[in-house]
């Protein structure tokens, strides 16, 4: 854990996360302050505006600008939802949040619902964590009992009532009206756009949702100021951020670091690669960011802008570091099961398209591949591309399209050979869990 | 209003227009399949993506709402490489076995692939194969050829008002399925098989029976309720295999109940009766029409003779035609008698003489404009299913609508009032509803009004009536059928006249104003269908109905008819007049003859035959003429069919708008009621509600069609000291054995015992004080 910001900045263990810890380490004094001082709305959403805060969820929307669209004048129920429904492999900075500063984010969404006038809000966290909903439950607890959250909050005007709610694991119940269904109580299934949320969300109200690590950088905004917050990034990159290193590293885990940090700076902090094997690829912003070579990526700033140019997405920041005894079929082989598995098959090209995408490469990696294979794919992925209801689409095809691009030359091995580039007893000496033959 | 500009056309929409409606305007097809005009948008096929300019992707027409100034284009290099792509999505793990689906040749998935679809296919991998489902006894599937659109799942919820649909699992293994171990049971459910756009949901009678190119398509009226929907009737070889709706937006929109759609099985039933059947000597023998008819014209002089002309009756089905009901009534009188009636349900006649010809009272189409609606005694989704459709979606706006009724069955409608009394109450609780108004109006009513304290159910449904200004008191069968139905009628006239409403009633069946336009009702000296059983008369006309299972008192009719010298059966089919007639004359059903039936608004509807008279079966309306004229009788010289209508309407249809009329005067109110201890409900259900339906085999295996029981609620139940399930004996005019069944939407002090049906035809009249004791 990188000691270098402000979200994860609890003391592990078991009481790191409790509230008194919380108000020992400074929090709630960013609600405190702005119910003490009644500061307008206007003036807070000002400061995230100012903050270049962005949506850490993975699309990185800028979150000042998502708070303004609410309605403010709209009478009768408003939401305000937390999505910490984090399946993108890859990820997984929220659980940590969740983990070890709870209260971060319960004070971020009743900034928010202060802010957009929210009279309730719901945190819909991944199936899959458990024992992050009860703790999170439990953090709710305390703060209900200290009042802080409820009726009059802290003896004010403002009420406002939060409550977890978790899902089943399903991936697609990530994106945030298919969450908004499955809170609903119906099929997650995204909704198709137009309407938005802020206009047409939960129960048909104006909502806004926001990824975890999202509000847990809302308090210190208040405390700091925007600029301050900008500060600790680069311009138009906002903050510090949370990277998920997986893969072939020493040390794989969770780092805070600013925007903008170089990307070597981020490997050499998980400790460099594993038995110092050379750098293939990395997938920079959970899986369904395309994949970066080796020689792109170690020239990259983790920001946004950086990445974007590169050709990847920075997404939630998952970082996925692959070394040279990856198999880049196999793993994209993988990655395209997920997608056809996590299809929630409500649109044409997504339900069938994802199935087709994964057979096709199924047969490549199992020497089964032909020489238009690869034209195929990428003639599949482009009828893909953009003809969705949402984004997982574009999330299944991304992976493909890039690692063809980057590796072509691998899977046309795999075409002609009917077998890998990167020999078995390589691949298996490299993936840590078998002994090199 | 917004302007729009589609492959070069310009046009201009209104606001919250979508590009597929302004398409729609411009008469621009874009290739669809999830989207229908009457159900919600799901955008999730995604073949009507077109190209808007400035958008970076395409954009599908059905959801993407028209902006001022917006370009679109349908057909450009860019909308067609999205649409061909989506189409090669559908078809990868479509079966392309066209020749061996049943919706070969009608099929939108089929019909775009020509256009869309590439000759060969790039998918060379395995293909999903979907278990079919059970869907009940109408509905076919072959879940395979599934494209996802969710049509038949969005009609279940929206239209039928019932999700009986849904989609379950993800991905690529998503089906399209009922609840576990359910089926679908509305009784609009067919109408999924008109939407599903590929091979998945077929009809389940027509399977494999024909391709629809080798089928004629002719227009039709249905005969069953009082709206009357168009129908194609599907022809091959002289017989009719599909019935498909007609499109009306005034009448049946585009969609048709289970029973219009599915009772054409009975058309082509065992049980038709292709030649004239004579009884002589206590044997039944198959004659020629002359041996018949000329029987008929003997013994009806001869019982006219010794009896007296006013000992010949005639009873008709509200189901016949116009032209039929004209002529049997012309028949009658012309023999010097006045005894005609096709109102064969009703037990209260007090309405007659004061010139009411009942009719829905505004035009089905005006419904969504209602503000305020009461709907007082209708067993409404299963009695008028498109009707309750059409107040269903209206609940859904601005309508609030209200039922006072005897039974709590889920209309499926969202209410805004309700109140469930014992029959023996309704007429007090509709007299509450009408004082709680009259109060809030400061209005004086009737003096027999006087005592009525109105329940809190009543005075809610008073309060949402008086505040509307758009409103609607709709009778419904159960009010026509009603001892006191002169009463009902009273006070919801009145009721309309205090809230401004319009009043009318949903009517019974294909031709109830019909009846009355064609005098099909007995005059002043005449005895109605109710008198003409209490007291027997020697010859009977009965046309086209099942007096044991159509008459407000079976028994009473049946022992009327067993007691008569001469009855006269004309009826398609082997009934069970073969217990008491003495000639079955074989007529048309509606398929085989031309005619005319007004419908609850009085629209008046007419059809020609659509296949030739099965057998000698003839039109009752000719039978009728020959007969009349084989017994000398003046003004039976029509020549066709027209021209027995051009002389029932005086050559003028709008002639009958100004003979409809709700508005009776100086009707006695008469709330006293008897409440006896235990009181009957009986509903006629909704496929046991005609001869046709009645013979249709597939509609008889569906949930609806289940053999009547004795329906009681818990307390009841327990007061009877009776389980569910037990066997019992009903008494009522007669006996039956029954099933008891836990009813909880039956009043207390009642027992509901459907009508209309074998098992219950042993029982005489539907209302009244009945016996339960164990069999």
């Amino acid at each position: 854990m990188g000691a270098l910001g402000f979200i994860l900045n609890a003391e592990e263990g078991e009481r790191g996360w409790r509230l008194a810890e919380y108000i020992k380490r400074g929090g709630y004094s960013a609600l405190k302050k702005i119910v003490n001082e009644k500061i307008p709305a206007d003036q807070i959403v000002g400061e995230l505006k100012k903050s270049s805060l962005r949506g850490r969820g993975g699309a990185g929307f800028p979150t000042g600008l998502k708070w303004s669209f609410m309605p403010r004048q709209f009478p009768g129920a408003k939401y305000v939802v937390c999505n910490s429904d984090e399946g993108e492999p890859g990820t997984f900075k929220d659980r940590d949040i969740l983990r070890w500063n709870p209260h971060m984010v319960i004070e971020g969404m009743i900034i928010a619902g202060y802010a957009m006038g929210c009279a309730r809000g719901y945190n819909y966290i991944h199936g899959e964590i458990w024992e992050i909903y009860k703790r999170f439950e439990e953090a709710l607890d305390e703060a209900r009992a200290a009042r802080l959250l409820g009726n009059n909050i802290l003896g004010s005007d403002f009420s406002f009532e939060l409550q977890a709610h978790h899902g089943y694991g399903a991936y697609i119940c990530g994106e945030e009206t298919a969450l908004l269904e499955s809170i609903e109580g119906k099929k997650g299934q995204p909704r198709f756009k137009p309407p938005f949320p802020a206009s047409f969300g939960l129960y048909g109200k104006p909502t806004t949702i926001n990824n975890t690590e999202t509000f847990a950088s809302v308090p210190y905004i208040i405390n700091e100021g925007g600029d301050k917050f900008l500060e600790l990034g680069k311009p138009n990159n906002g903050g510090t951020k949370l990277f998920s290193v997986s893969g072939h590293v020493n040390r794989p885990g969770n780092f805070e670091v600013p925007m903008g940090t170089p990307f070597k700076d981020l490997l050499a902090m998980a400790g460099g690669m594993r038995n110092g094997r050379k750098l293939k690829a990395v997938i920079p912003g959970g899986s369904s960011a395309p994949v970066l070579p080796a020689d792109v990526i170690m020239e990259c700033t983790l920001d946004y802008d950086s990445i974007a140019k590169a050709g990847s997405m920075l997404g939630s920041g998952a970082v996925i570091v692959m070394d040279e005894t990856t198999c880049m079929v196999k793993a994209l082989e993988r990655l395209s099961y997920f997608y056809f598995e996590e299809s929630c098959g409500q649109c044409t090209p997504c339900r069938e398209g994802t199935g087709w995408l994964y057979r096709v490469v199924h047969r490549i990696e199992h020497g089964e591949g032909r020489p238009e294979d690869l034209d195929l794919l990428n003639s599949v992925t482009d009828n893909i591309m953009g003809r969705t209801i949402c984004a997982l689409g574009d999330a299944a095809s991304m992976p493909v399209k890039s690692f063809i691009k980057h590796f072509g030359a691998e899977f046309e091995y795999h075409i002609q050979n009917r077998k890998c580039l990167v020999p078995e007893d390589v691949q298996r000496a490299g993936s840590g869990f078998f002994k090199a033959a | 209003m917004l302007e729009i500009e589609i492959d070069g056309k310009k046009t201009e929409v209104a606001d919250g227009s979508t590009v597929m409606d302004a398409a729609h305007q411009l008469g621009i097809f874009v290739p669809h399949f999830c989207y229908h005009k009457k159900l919600s948008i799901a955008a999730n096929c995604r073949m009507c993506l077109v190209q808007v300019e400035k958008a970076p992707k395409p954009l599908p027409a059905c959801a993407t709402p028209v902006t001022n100034g917006m370009k679109v284009f349908t057909h450009s290099e860019a909308a067609v490489k999205a649409q061909k792509g989506v189409m090669e999505f559908l078809l990868i793990n479509h079966p392309l076995d066209c020749p061996i689906c049943d919706q070969g040749g009608e099929c939108q998935l089929q019909d775009l692939s020509v256009g869309y679809g590439q000759s060969a296919s790039r998918y060379q991998e395995e293909k999903r194969v979907v278990v079919n489902k059970n869907l009940g006894p109408l509905i076919s599937t072959d879940m395979t050829r599934c494209i996802h659109c969710t049509r038949c799942v969005r009609f279940t919820q929206e239209i039928a008002g019932w999700m009986e649909l849904g989609q379950a699992f993800r991905g690529e293994h998503a089906e399209i399925m009922p609840f576990i171990e359910k089926t679908v049971d509305s009784e609009l459910s067919g109408n999924v098989i008109d939407l599903c756009p590929v091979g998945a949901l077929t009809s389940k009678p027509f399977r494999f029976a024909a391709r629809t190119w080798e089928l004629s398509r002719r227009k039709s009226v249905s005969p069953h309720d009082g709206l009357g929907a168009n129908l194609i009737v599907q022809v091959k070889h002289d017989k009719v295999l599909r019935v498909l709706p007609l499109e009306n937006e005034d009448v049946n929109e585009c969609w048709l109940s289970d029973k219009d759609r599915f009772s054409y099985e009975a058309l082509n039933s065992d049980e038709r009766l292709t030649r004239p059947m004579l009884k002589q000597c206590g044997e039944w023998r198959e004659v020629d029409w002359q041996t018949a008819l000329e029987f008929i014209g003997t013994d009806l002089k001869r019982v006219v003779r010794e009896h007296g002309a006013a000992s010949v009756g005639a009873l008709a089905s509200p189901h016949a035609t116009l032209e039929e009901l004209y002529l049997l009534q012309k028949f009658v009188r012309s023999s010097g008698s006045e005894n005609i009636d096709c109102r064969l349900r009703q037990t209260d006649f007090s309405l007659d003489g004061k010139k009411v010809v009942p009719w829905l009272g505004l035009p089905i189409a005006e419904i969504p404009a209602l503000d305020r609606v009461l709907v007082v005694g209708s067993f409404l989704r299963k009695d008028h299913p498109l009707l309750a459709q059409r107040l269903r979606q209206a609940a859904k706006k601005a309508t609030r609508v209200s039922l006072l009724h005897v039974a709590d069955d889920d209309q499926l409608i969202t209410l805004q009032g309700k109140s469930i009394v014992a029959p023996s109450a309704l007429a007090a609780e509709l007299a509450g509803i009408v004082k709680a108004v009259a109060e809030a109006k400061g209005a004086a009513v009737d003096a027999a009004l006087a005592g009525v304290q109105p329940s809190a159910a009543a005075k809610a449904i008073a309060e949402s009536l008086a505040s509307g200004e758009k409103g609607a008191i709709l009778l419904g069968n159960f009010a026509q059928q009603h001892a006191q139905a002169a009463t009902l009628h009273a006070l919801a006239q009145k009721l309309a006249e205090l809230t401004g409403a319009r009043f009318g009633y949903l009517g019974e069946a294909a031709n109830s104003v019909g009846g009355y336009i064609a005098h099909a009702v007995p005059g002043a000296q005449g005895l109605n269908a109710a008198r003409m059983l209490a007291e027997p008369r020697k010859a009977y006309f009965v046309l086209h109905a099942e007096p044991e299972l159509d008459c407000a008192n079976p028994q009473q009719a049946l022992a009327a008819l067993k007691g008569a010298d001469l009855v006269v059966a004309m009826t398609p089919f082997k009934t069970r007049a073969l217990d008491y007639a003495h000639v079955i004359l074989p007529v048309a059903p509606f398929t085989e003859t031309s005619g005319t039936f007004i419908n609850t608004e009085g629209r008046v509807q007419s059809f020609n035959a659509v296949v030739k008279p099965l057998g000698e079966t003839r039109p009752a309306w000719k039978v009728l003429r020959v007969l009349g004229n084989l017994l000398g009788l003046p003004g039976f010289e029509q020549d066709s069919a027209e021209a027995v209508r051009a002389e029932v309407l005086g050559g003028k249809p709008a002639s009958v708008a100004e003979r409809l009329n709700n508005q009776a005067v100086g009707i006695a109110i008469n709330l006293e009621s008897a409440a006896p201890a235990l009181q009957r409900i009986a509903d006629v259900p909704i496929h046991f509600a005609d001869p046709l339906a009645r013979r249709a085999p597939s509609l008889q295996q569906t949930r609806d069609a289940m053999p009547p029981a004795a329906r009681m609620n818990a307390a009841t139940l327990a007061k009877l000291g009776l389980a569910a399930g037990a066997q019992v004996k009903v008494s009522l005019g007669g006996t039956a054995i029954l099933a008891v069944q836990l009813d909880d939407g039956v009043p207390d002090g009642c027992v509901r015992v459907a009508a209309g049906h074998e098992l219950t035809a042993g029982l005489g009249p539907m209302h009244g004080e009945i016996q339960v004791e164990h069999a």
